[in-house]
């Protein structure tokens, strides 16, 4: 990934989130809101990407280790999380950059959020990986802890 | 249901999705890379050699919709909540797309793209979540 290039996917990726209207914190929770005055416009944007993005990702394929269906506790706890926050304010990650332009406070504050949440995941995990260290039993404890019938 | 027609905006949602879906698209064919914006605020932390990269995409993303606005009005980006709520939401959005492993450009744009059960396992739980949230903040709270 080159910078240059990697500018260009983030401006048309941008522009591609303005024209939508996904940038509108607004318009998403319309979106969400579907037991009062639903506006679906948002199943558009998802039908465009995915109806193209099922094209040109056929056509990236080689390029690309191939897909993960893999489906655990993380993932399911993490995308909960992730839409309770998404349906709080209407902001998911792309949008919510896109916004840092206006330099509006609660944009940025918004932000400043998200990346101390992602901090957060990282600490957390790193701190579980390193428990998980620490908790692997030496043959003998494993003999002992077979011993005990655990 | 009841539909907001006053707000819908079909063809412009439509064409500005073919555009999001291009973006993710070309960066797969030509990088090899999963455009996740999640993931690459996630690498804002990592000292690799695509640093640059990943902060030059994020650059454009906050350049875009300030271009297209010199020409074209574009609706308000700012949310309409409280400063608890932009907080709250804001840790949340964060911690929990990290420990999925990906949002709504990641999963929900290449996830299911590319058809992998894993990623329409993530947009099932996030778009339902967001409908519950929105459901009790707007009707039972």
């Amino acid at each position: 990934m080159r910078p240059l290039f990697a500018l260009f996917i983030g401006l048309l990726f941008g522009a591609g989130l303005a024209l939508s209207g996904m940038t509108s914190p607004a318009k998403v929770q319309g979106f969400l809101d579907i037991t009062g005055a639903w506006d679906p416009s948002l199943a558009f944007v998802m039908a465009g990407a995915i109806g193209i993005g099922l094209v040109l990702f056929r056509i990236a394929r080689r390029r690309l280790p191939p897909p993960s269906h893999r489906v655990d506790p993380a993932l399911i706890g993490g995308s909960v999380l992730f839409g309770i926050g998404w349906g709080l304010v209407g902001y998911c990650p792309g949008p919510a950059l896109t916004a840092l332009g206006s330099l509006d406070p609660k944009a940025l504050t918004f932000v400043a959020a998200m990346l101390a949440g992602t901090v957060l995941q990282r600490v957390v995990a790193s701190l579980r990986d390193q428990a998980r260290g620490l908790a692997r039993p030496t043959g003998e404890q494993a003999a002992a802890a077979n011993a005990c019938g655990a | 249901m009841v539909i907001d027609w006053q707000n819908f905006t079909p063809l412009a949602s439509l064409a500005g999705g073919v555009v999001i879906g291009i973006s993710a698209g070309l960066l797969a064919a030509r990088s090899g890379r999963i455009l996740g914006v999640s993931g690459f605020v996630s690498g804002f932390f990592e000292a690799d050699k695509e640093w640059t990269a990943r902060l030059a995409l994020i650059v454009g993303l906050i350049l875009a919709p300030l271009l297209i606005g010199t020409v074209h009005a574009l609706p308000s980006v700012v949310p309409e909540v409280g400063w608890p709520s932009v907080i709250f939401g804001g840790l949340l959005v964060g911690f929990g797309t990290r420990l999925a492993s990906g949002c709504t450009s990641g999963h929900g744009v290449c996830g299911l793209s590319r058809l992998s059960l894993r990623s329409a396992v993530a947009t099932g739980a996030f778009m339902a979540s967001a409908i519950v949230t929105v459901f009790v903040l707007r009707h039972v709270a």
